[in-house]
């Protein structure tokens, strides 16, 4: 079985955005970009697929900038086997991401397709499940855990009141969670070797995909500012305080 | 503007959720409500009656049961065909099943949206809430899911809403339900929580977390969260996670116990009214967002404040 992983790159889970003065955005220049968390837990649940026999090959697709080879060799070091950059320079939502990925989809064929439940950039938690739409196939959105069993896969979900198991009929999309496992670090061998692994590069109109956006974004703003209170100098003043306000 | 609003409910009852999703349609204008599941004709019943609400379509059938997206999609796809806009509650129901709707529409959907602007306008946390896009359609239809706190509740009471049953492809065939686990708990849902105690990586383990928090939150009658870094450590499950890939919760009172106030947590529980922070760390950023901190060692601290309230 091959294995699809599309990947995001996103500005690093560490770094705080600083939003535009003129609302136009967050300002991404000079900001250390990386790839999504979420897709770097779905790189590893593939890689450990393999390890374990239940997968062949594994394809890393990101659809982006040219920067984003940054972001495949990142995928191919740390273990998928080749790369395809749809490149772009244009802001992709997710639904035209989901069309180019179904086209990826139509010419490799993969038995699952595991991505991130959704980017830390715009948070929208859309693109799998819209894929799976586009492709007529079953989601196993939120993963916890990812079990391949012959033409299915069992997938144990995170939802709000706890945790639900599903069996999806392969092909399959997969989300990854957070708790599905803790991705690897590259090794500098790995890196080295990453270099060499084939990287295909196409564009959204070689897919025939329009990426047109659905949505426009009229301004971007700093959220209200939350203001610190006070600070009180033991547990007696914290209880006066939660008695005055009504609560016990 | 005739909308749909997907509620969310357990086959016997309707979920609060659901309510605030009802304040946000009613901003677009009229509010149909779609109940699916199996054996579920009370939860629309008790829909019917939610203040504002017309129409409520009831799709009753064994494939709905356990609102699998594949299933439910095409049939809300369906109903869409009359009507202008979907919403959705954010929960992992909704964030589930509606994005698969928007691509059977060829549709792009806005999620999580705090706020109407306009009859295609809205604004939505991006970057983990560390920005606020105000964001416009241009799309023929909408698809829309809907953060609960930053909307009031629909009084679930006064309506007088009619029950139509509609039927839809059933069964799609590609997944099926195998198990749940689901918390059973006396305690209040975090997301309708009006107390929430919370605790962090510092609890050390799953039995001090229990030992340390459940009596503070037994005697406030709260419901208990925790950080991401506790649920990691397993110290609790997963559905106690607030944060921005866990649950967003807007209290009353909050009660952060041993947590930092990492951003993604923050994310998840800013909005609440009063927030009140116990940590040993006087740097901790979660006293910037506090409106009372008290800087102490928890494991004195909590017991006290337990005993004393």
């Amino acid at each position: 079985m091959k294995i699809l992983v599309p990947v995001k790159r996103v500005i690093d889970y560490n770094v705080k955005p600083r939003v535009k003065a003129d609302g136009s955005g967050v300002d991404l220049a000079n900001v250390k970009m990386s790839m999504n968390p979420f897709d770097e837990i779905a790189v590893e649940e593939a890689i450990r697929l393999k390890e374990a026999g239940k997968a062949e090959e594994i394809v890393a697709v990101s659809v982006g900038p040219a920067k984003a080879q940054e972001t495949l060799r990142t995928a191919l070091a740390m273990g998928a086997d080749r790369a395809i950059l749809v490149e772009t320079d244009e802001e992709v939502e997710p639904l035209a991401v989901a069309k180019i990925l179904k086209a990826i989809a139509a010419d490799e064929n993969p038995g699952l397709i595991m991505l991130g439940k959704q980017s830390i950039s715009d948070d929208s938690n859309q693109t799998g499940q819209m894929l799976a739409a586009l492709m007529e196939r079953p989601q196993g959105t939120f993963a916890n855990t990812v079990e391949v069993d012959g033409d299915s896969v069992v997938v144990k979900r995170e939802i709000d009141g706890g945790l639900e198991t599903v069996k999806l009929t392969l092909p399959a999309i997969v989300t990854t969670d957070l708790r599905l496992n803790e991705p690897r670090y590259a090794s500098l061998p790995n890196i080295m070797k990453a270099k060499k692994k084939p990287l295909d590069t196409k564009t959204p109109a070689d897919l025939g995909v329009d990426i047109a956006p659905r949505l426009t974004t009229t301004n971007v703003s700093e959220p209200p500012v939350r203001q610190a209170g006070e600070k009180v100098a033991d547990v007696d003043a914290l209880v006066a305080k939660l008695k005055a306000m009504g609560v016990a | 503007m005739k909308t749909l609003v997907l509620v969310e409910h357990d086959n016997s009852s309707v979920k609060d959720a659901t309510l605030s999703v009802v304040t946000a349609a009613a901003k677009l204008g009229e509010v149909h409500l779609l109940v699916a599941g199996s054996g579920c004709a009370a939860v629309a019943d008790e829909a019917a009656k939610i203040d504002g609400v017309g129409k409520v379509h009831l799709a009753d059938d064994a494939a709905y049961e356990h609102q699998l997206a594949e299933n439910v999609a095409p049939l809300v796809a369906a109903l869409m065909a009359d009507h202008d806009a979907l919403l959705a509650p954010a929960t992992t129901t909704g964030k589930n099943i509606a994005p698969r709707v928007a691509a059977l529409l060829d549709v792009m959907q806005i999620s999580d949206i705090l706020s109407v602007e306009g009859e295609k306008s809205f604004t939505r946390p991006i970057y983990a809430g560390n920005a606020i896009a105000t964001v416009e359609s241009s799309d023929p239809k909408l698809v829309i899911t809907v953060r609960g706190t930053a909307f009031d509740k629909a009084s679930p009471e006064g309506g007088s809403g009619t029950v139509e049953a509609v039927s839809g492809p059933g069964d799609a065939g590609l997944s099926s339900f195998v198990s749940a686990e689901i918390a059973k708990s006396e305690r209040p849902e975090l997301t309708s929580a009006k107390i929430i105690v919370s605790g962090g990586r510092a609890l050390k383990d799953a039995e001090t977390f229990e030992q340390v928090i459940t009596p503070l939150a037994d005697k406030l009658g709260a419901g208990i969260g925790a950080s991401r870094a506790a649920v990691d450590a397993g110290y609790v499950p997963n559905d106690y996670q607030v944060g921005q890939t866990g649950k967003i919760v807007a209290p009353e009172v909050y009660i952060a116990i041993g947590i930092s106030g990492a951003i993604q947590h923050l994310a998840g529980m800013k909005d609440s009214k009063t927030i009140i922070a116990i940590n040993k760390d006087e740097d901790a950023p979660i006293f910037q967002v506090a409106d009372i901190g008290l800087v102490a060692d928890l494991f004195k601290a909590v017991p006290e404040l337990t005993e004393k309230l």
